[in-house]
């Protein structure tokens, strides 16, 4: 039998590889990719939860996470044509423009 | 053995006499001094007496009980003075008799200052050897040490009032010995009169504990003390305002703030006169006085805070001043300042043994250091100024290794005396009842600074490349044995002394028992004062280590691989570096406040012109009168002018430049990455979970 | 049976999660990311939240992913392949990275022994059967409606703002 505590830990070990993801990689779509990795693991961690406690609530939690999610995902990803049509690049560290 | 207590301060009073009376009768008779081996030996010889007289008594208190090592020795009756009203209404006699006491804190510190003294003396005969009035300098040597040891041997707070002031005088005479040079005159008028603005306190305190307690014999007053303040005082009263008083009195004479200005300046005179009572003795008087007082202060929690924090702002004052001093002495001379605050930390903070210890331990690396850098300044024809030195080591290798001894304990490094002190105050600091973590801080602090700045000094005199001066380049050689054996002596005393007093993990602490029955502390923290165990300890004693480690690295780097790097930070920071390197303005502060005031009274005064002011009096008033009112004004709108200028101009540029600096710093974190801020994220959300962490477990 | 079936889905989320996150080419990292995410709808078939892991493979995968894929074709044609693909703080990430998981699985491991599935059996036996969408629905439109609604002002939001977003001119 599959514990609850087992899907938290899966959960802990793709938040953390997103959270690397973000914090390393240079190519800003990876980046969103990333984030988009930490919020399927909090779903997990919810529908988890939701079987655990066998209320419905957390599923419909992760239903809006990804309804936001995919909010965030267009708007991240226009911010990202926005910028690719003015600097022409997507590396995230060629952009300093808030610097001093 | 115990009987010949009274010897111990007379030998060196006889020694001034002789070498005093008969100096004068042969220089009037001959027009020259006595010849050097009498005097030096009388002087020398009565120091050594006094030492061999102060092992044997100590090792006669040894002998008995340690509740019973209490000894008074009455001489005569002092003054005999007349019934007085005590603030409780009765009626006391102001009694006093010169008395002597030895206990285990008359008996330690006796044994500093013969010991200390004595290698002085034998040290001298050498630093002296060429200077005229020879005689002279070793009389007041012995008047010191016999105003000193009454000091520590007296028995009431008026004779040790007595030998305090002695040893005020002796200092005066003592730095003003160069008679050609102003600087030092000006130097020893100095020093006294900033010492009589403590003696002022002291005796305002000394009237008070009379008028409340009727007695100022140790012994009885401190009864007294216990039975009508059986419990510490909890709202400032009386006990308060004598220890205040008492305290500013030690500030005087120990060179704390707000009245340590003297000392820096006190290195006008010879350096055995720096090294005896400016580094190993009459500084440490204001130290003896409050331990000794412990009954009175352990009664004031409000004014141990008070010494407590005094003592260590001193410390980090005085240190981050020493850090860019180019005058040898003078950087010994903050040193020993910032030292004293230690001391004065520990006391506040209810570790009086602790203090006397690092007393001890510093007269003698200090005096090592002092005598050290007389050799030094005698082998390049008294240069003082560090960049006039480099490269030293092969010349003078055991001035060299002496001082490296030295300058390695004071920074505390373990194994040598320095740290064992040290670490002693720092722990007590931490973990007494009175204490607190803050000043534990800014004391580790200051050991890494006092680390970097001995380093500092030892490798810009000693090591790297040689900026002597040509002249002076050719005569360059290593001082004469009478010089070098007492450094070699205070060498061994700064490494064995500190095994007296191992820290708790590591044995007893058998100087801390010796001394228990000295002291009160309001709540006996002789013993392990926290549950923290000696773990706590042992991990701050790490980080004390690792502080010096860092500092003599520093040193290092900066001096001796990267030499260009200090002068490329003093560009970077001049602003800061200019306020420390000019000791922040302290002296210049008091001269606008009070000398120029005092100068410009003294001009009046004796001006003479009494007869004309007294004939010519009607014109005078009247017209006086009229232009004074005119000079006023202008004289008002000039001074504004000037508090405009020099004050408010400077005060607003300071300020800017302190935003300045720190918005520089900031500002390096503004890199305008967005990856880099969502690095501080995840730094900031570890932190916030380990929060967290750490409320569970 | 469920154990093998969630160890299978769990190997396959985390190996398709790191190859997304180290992969060289935009492309490749955002198939892997769809696999990933299949595994995740897997996960969530197992845990009987049928409705949610439909929507994952709808929504997420057919349209988020879809449109990462869309994005990548116009904004990295001229992607260097030879350009270096970590930032400077990689080490200091991963460190993070490390402590930051430690920390939650602490606790997570503390508190593991609520999850026993014994105390599962308490009373919270299988439900009469209902359909899992079914009961969402009814959630969704009953004591969540207002989040509902907000959530669908939200998605006309998103599309007006894209298109701004992108527009040539402002």
């Amino acid at each position: 039998m599959v514990d609850t505590s087992h899907y938290l830990v899966l959960s802990t070990i793709v938040f953390t590889i997103g959270v690397v993801g973000v914090l390393t990689r240079r190519n800003v779509i990876i980046i969103l990719m990333s984030i988009e990795l930490m919020l399927n693991s909090v779903n997990l961690n919810l529908v988890a939860f939701s079987d655990r406690l066998q209320d419905l609530s957390g599923q419909v939690f992760a239903v809006f996470v990804i309804t936001v999610a995919a909010a965030e995902a267009a708007i991240g990803l226009g911010i990202v044509i926005a910028l690719f049509s003015n600097k022409d690049t997507v590396n995230v560290d060629e952009i300093d423009l808030l610097r001093g | 053995m115990l009987n010949t207590l009274w010897l111990i301060p007379l030998a060196p009073l006889i020694g001034f006499f002789i070498n005093g009376l008969f100096g004068l009768w042969k220089v009037a008779r001959t027009g020259s001094g006595p010849k050097k081996s009498f005097v030096y030996c009388v002087a020398c010889g009565s120091i050594l007496i006094s030492l061999l007289l102060s092992i044997g008594c100590f090792w006669a208190l040894v002998q008995l009980d340690p509740e019973h090592r209490l000894v008074e020795q009455d001489l005569f009756t002092w003054i005999s003075g007349p019934a007085l009203r005590t603030a409780a209404g009765e009626l006391a006699n102001f009694h006093i008799t010169w008395g002597l006491q030895l206990d285990p804190l008359s008996a330690v510190m006796i044994l500093v200052v013969t010991g200390v003294g004595f290698l002085i003396h034998v040290y001298s005969v050498g630093y002296m050897a060429e200077e005229e009035g020879f005689y002279r300098f070793f009389a007041y040597m012995n008047l010191f040490m016999f105003m000193m040891l009454t000091l520590v041997l007296s028995s009431n707070y008026l004779v040790m009032f007595v030998g305090w002031e002695g040893v005020g005088l002796c200092s005066y005479l003592l730095i003003g010995y160069y008679t050609h040079k102003k600087s030092a005159g000006d130097a020893a008028k100095k020093a006294f009169v900033v010492n009589r603005i403590g003696d002022f306190a002291f005796i305002i305190g000394m009237l008070m504990m009379f008028t409340y307690f009727g007695t100022l014999d140790f012994t009885d007053l401190f009864h007294r003390v216990g039975e009508m303040f059986p419990t510490p005082e909890s709202t400032w009263g009386p006990l308060s305002w004598i220890a205040l008083l008492l305290f500013i009195g030690a500030t005087g004479k120990s060179a704390q703030i707000p009245l340590f200005v003297w000392l820096p300046d006190a290195m006008e005179g010879p350096t055995p006169v720096s090294a005896l009572i400016h580094a190993a003795t009459m500084v440490t008087a204001g130290v003896y006085m409050v331990a000794r007082s412990s009954a009175i202060y352990s009664r004031a929690p409000d004014v141990l805070l008070i010494v407590a924090v005094v003592g260590i702002c001193t410390a980090l004052l005085a240190a981050s001043i020493a850090l860019f001093q180019q005058d040898i002495k003078r950087v010994l001379a903050y040193s020993t300042v910032s030292q004293l605050g230690y001391m004065f930390a520990a006391l506040g903070v209810g570790a009086a043994a602790a203090g006397i210890f690092h007393l001890m331990t510093h007269a003698f690396f200090k005096a090592l250091l002092f005598l050290g850098s007389g050799s030094v300044i005698m082998a390049l024809h008294h240069e003082q100024d560090m960049r006039k030195m480099g490269g030293l080591r092969k010349y003078l290798p055991r001035t060299w290794w002496t001082m490296g001894i030295a300058s390695l304990a004071i920074a505390g490094v373990p194994g040598l005396s320095g740290f064992f002190s040290k670490d002693e105050i720092l722990w007590r600091a931490f973990s007494n009842p009175e204490g607190h973590a803050l000043i534990w801080l800014v004391g580790v602090l200051v050991a890494g600074m006092t680390a970097f700045y001995m380093m500092r000094l030892m490798f810009l005199t000693f090591h790297g490349e040689e900026r002597l001066s040509p002249e002076v380049a050719t005569h360059v050689h290593e001082s004469p044995n009478v010089m070098t054996v007492p450094l070699i002596a205070l060498a061994i005393g700064s490494v064995l002394v500190g095994y007296l007093g191992l820290p708790a993990w590591l044995g007893s602490n058998a100087f801390e028992h010796f001394l228990e029955p000295a002291f009160e502390t309001s709540y006996q923290s002789a013993g392990e004062p926290a549950s923290s165990g000696h773990s706590t300890e042992i991990l701050l004693t790490f980080v004390s280590i690792t502080l010096a480690g860092i500092g003599i690295f520093l040193a290092y780097y900066f001096f001796l691989k990267n030499k260009e790097k200090p002068a490329q930070l003093r560009k970077r920071f001049s602003g800061l570096h200019q306020l420390i390197y000019n000791k922040y303005y302290v002296d210049e502060a008091y001269d606008f406040l009070f000398v120029s005031g005092g100068k410009g009274w003294g001009r009046w005064l004796g001006a003479k012109n009494w007869g004309r002011y007294f004939s010519a009096f009607d014109n005078n008033v009247v017209d006086g009168a009229v232009n004074g009112s005119a000079t006023i004004t202008r004289l008002a709108a000039w001074l504004s002018g000037q508090a405009d200028i020099h004050v408010v101009d400077r005060i607003v540029n300071l300020v800017a430049e302190v935003f300045e600096f720190f918005s520089s710093v900031f500002r390096k974190l503004q890199t305008g990455l967005v990856q880099r801020y969502a690095l501080s994220i995840v730094i900031g959300i570890i932190l916030v979970i380990s929060f967290y962490l750490y409320l569970g477990v | 049976m469920e154990a093998t079936l969630f160890y299978i889905l769990a190997t396959i989320l985390v190996v398709f999660s790191i190859l997304t996150v180290t992969a060289g080419n935009p492309v490749r990292s955002a198939v892997y990311l769809v696999s990933a995410l299949l595994g995740m709808a897997g996960l969530f078939f197992l845990l009987k939240a049928e409705f949610v892991g439909a929507v994952q493979i709808l929504v997420y995968v057919g349209g988020i992913m879809v449109l990462f894929l869309f994005v990548i074709m116009l904004v990295s044609v001229r992607e260097v392949e030879s350009q270096r693909k970590a930032s400077r703080q990689w080490k200091t990430a991963v460190v993070l990275g490390i402590v930051l998981s430690f920390e939650l699985l602490f606790f997570v491991v503390r508190g593991s022994d609520v999850f026993r599935t014994e105390t599962i059996s308490q009373g919270l036996i299988e439900q009469p059967q209902t359909f899992n969408t079914e009961s969402v629905g009814a959630l969704l439109y009953s004591t969540y409606l207002l989040p509902f609604e907000i959530a669908s002002v939200l998605l006309l939001v998103v599309i007006v703002g894209a298109v701004v977003l992108t527009r040539k001119q402002l």
